[in-house]
């Protein structure tokens, strides 16, 4: 009987009822979108202002191209705004386990695909268009302190890199006799990032082939924060973080037998800042390309009249003297790397084959 | 005069009154030391929270205005805001609590009030504390595999919906046990009080324990949501996007709508070269701090309303 008539007590249990009916509901309801389809495309859109594009376009990929793919994305929008357009963070290698699972339309990569990948793509039938869209300089930093490493030949980058210098090369004097007898501290990208294959496939000569025993981070500003604190160190990231840091670091011009170039928007873009200038990718879906919206996406990559956003991000954009060759790639539906599958590859010229 | 043994011997044959006696300054001694000790412990974990809130404050209050919370990303810091983070945040939130909160605290009264002490309750007890100290990723791993990829008729894939369920999975070990040990902290009297009137289990759980249980079940569940709240690796595995410039419709569709939330936007502008997006990062921090504050502002006006109920 006392359990009936107290109302107070049951308030409780009337939230704890609640809270189920509402769960239940929202599981019921849900089930019975399934037939649904994707969400993606949107009917009740009657207000087509500047476009009459609609649908959605799924990027993934590198972290190093986001910067891109977002601003691209953002002003796509603007221009489109029926289009919903998404990009996610997955790494290079991450996006195209994603892409060759045919979970994405576009993909960004930090290097080309590699034959793993490509093999991947093959077996699930995803057939891709490749689109350079930016250059990188990776950039060798030291200490602004640092006076007498202001150019380095490849060789004696290489010399501090390799995997037999685990142990061994621990100062400075050992890379060239004339440095002083100072402790070397080495800072690198994480051996996950596409940063890290490229840089090891330029400088040492195989990809992910290098010593163990230096500081390594997925995050760049630990890397930068790590080369402007100590004097001995010398570390190496996208040119990005060198020009925003310029007053915390110094940067390191790189002889590779033709004299001591430094990374700049000029260098990178003429590939005389050799071998460290690498492009930046895109891969599309060739069965996306079919779709407007997604066509209209790619080319908005490649278009000349975009390339300031390329700069603005902090990368360098492609010469006017390729970005008709990048265009006909994707009108033809040019399927395929020019890389061959061969991941990073140094020292070519874009525009040599292209 | 003073040496162990005489102090032993006199111990030995001297009534007990005098053995507490002479001890009082030491014991006031030891006890000074330890209020010290304590006091140390709460000023240095407050130093850390202060400081880093100072921190964050100072780099993020100027970033914090109307502009930032109604705004999408940008590449541009000073247009850029976390607006589909914030509603990605708040979406995955209130699905969590929708589904942790009557399956956690359901299992809970199951395992604590009807099956106690049973071969059966012991294995389940073991497995789900091993299961609250399971790293986050897994989970990821598992909602992945489960929510993604198994049930993708239903959750549509990479969707809040699967967010919402691979973080219910996370917390509902710490909503279990939380709420097992309120339970457990209700005297045995009352049951039994319960049960000489006549009353059935079902009854005596529902009328006398879980009201008296209910405060105590509220701030675990609470603080399991801010778990949750902060999680970026198991949501970053099931895929939630980081550039997303809509918001999921108000509808049961929304459910099937890809994501963002606010830590992995944070996670995003910390990475980036440019200071000023690691100002927003602070902002965004903020952002999620105010929202963890008003979650448990919410909880704790709940129980204190369901206290005086009593």
């Amino acid at each position: 009987m006392v359990f009936t008539t107290n109302a107070n007590l049951k308030k409780p249990l009337a939230f704890l009822v609640t809270l189920s009916v509402l769960a239940s509901a929202a599981c019921a309801g849900n089930q019975t979108t399934t037939g649904g389809g994707t969400q993606s495309a949107d009917p009740a859109a009657t207000t087509a202002p500047a476009s009459n594009l609609s649908g959605s376009v799924l990027i993934d990929g590198s972290s190093t191209v986001f910067p891109i793919s977002e601003a691209m994305a953002e002003e796509f929008q603007k221009k489109h705004p029926n289009v919903k357009v998404t990009v996610g963070v997955s790494g290079t290698g991450g996006g195209f386990k994603k892409f060759c699972a045919g979970e994405t339309d576009i993909t960004g990569a930090s290097r080309p695909i590699k034959p793993s990948e490509v093999e991947l793509c093959k077996k699930n039938n995803i057939e891709y268009v490749e689109l350079p869209v930016a250059f990188d300089g990776l950039s060798v930093v030291i200490n602004p302190k640092n006076e007498f490493a202001k150019c380095l030949k490849v060789e004696e980058l290489k010399k501090m890199w390799e995997p037999a210098a685990q142990g061994k090369i621990k100062s400075w004097n050992q890379i060239r006799p004339d440095f002083p007898n100072q402790p070397l501290v080495l800072y690198g990208a994480g051996t996950d990032s596409g940063t890290y294959d490229y840089f090891t496939s330029a400088i040492v000569g195989g990809e992910g082939k290098s010593r163990g025993d230096f500081t390594a981070s997925e995050d760049d500003n630990v890397l930068v924060q790590g080369v402007a604190t100590d004097v001995n160190s010398l570390g190496f990231f996208g040119y990005a973080y060198y020009v925003e840091n310029k007053d915390k670091l110094g940067l390191v011009a790189i002889d590779n037998g033709n004299g001591c170039v430094e990374p700049s928007p000029q260098t990178i873009q003429d590939g005389t800042y050799q071998p460290l200038s690498r492009p930046e990718f895109v891969y599309v879906k060739k069965a996306s390309l079919d779709k407007p919206e997604v066509k209209a996406m790619a080319e908005f990559y490649v278009d000349p009249a975009n390339a300031k956003l390329v700069d603005e991000v902090g990368y360098v954009s492609l010469p006017a003297s390729i970005t008709p060759k990048v265009k006909a790639r994707i009108e033809q539906r040019k399927i395929g790397s020019v890389f061959e599958g061969r991941g990073s590859t140094v020292g070519v010229k874009l525009e040599d084959l292209l | 005069m003073t040496s162990p043994n005489q102090v032993l011997q006199g111990d030995s044959c001297q009534p007990n009154a005098y053995k507490f006696s002479p001890a009082l300054p030491s014991r006031y001694k030891t006890d000074g030391i330890f209020k010290a000790l304590a006091w140390a412990a709460v000023v240095i974990s407050l130093t850390v929270l202060v400081v880093l809130l100072a921190d964050v404050a100072n780099d993020g209050i100027s970033r914090i205005n109307w502009n930032f919370l109604t705004s999408f990303p940008s590449r541009r810091p000073a247009e850029s805001g976390l607006l589909s983070a914030l509603v990605g945040t708040i979406w995955v939130m209130a699905l969590v609590a929708l589904f942790s909160f009557p399956i956690g605290v359901g299992a809970g009264i199951f395992l604590e009030e009807f099956i106690a002490d049973s071969f059966f309750e012991n294995i389940v007890e073991v497995n789900i504390a091993n299961l609250a100290a399971v790293p986050s990723i897994i989970y990821g791993l598992l909602g992945l595999q489960v929510f993604v990829r198994w049930l993708f008729p239903i959750t549509g894939g990479r969707t809040i919906l699967s967010g919402a369920l691979t973080l219910t999975l996370l917390i509902l070990p710490i909503i279990i046990i939380a709420t097992r040990e309120s339970l457990r902290a209700v005297p045995s009297s009352l049951r039994q009080a319960g049960f000489a009137l006549g009353a059935t289990r079902w009854q005596v759980v529902r009328e006398i324990i879980f009201p008296q249980a209910l405060p105590g079940i509220l701030t675990g569940v609470i603080l399991a949501l801010s778990r949750a709240i902060g999680e970026t690796a198991p949501l970053i595995t099931i895929g939630a996007l980081t550039f997303i410039a809509f918001l999921p419709p108000l509808s049961l569709q929304g459910l099937r709508t890809t994501f963002s939330v606010l830590p992995i936007q944070v996670f995003n502008w910390v990475s980036r070269p440019q200071a000023e997006f690691h100002l927003l990062a602070a902002g965004g921090i903020i952002v999620l701090m105010v929202m963890l504050l008003l979650m448990n502002g919410i909880a704790i006006y709940l129980r204190n309303r369901f206290q005086q109920n009593r």
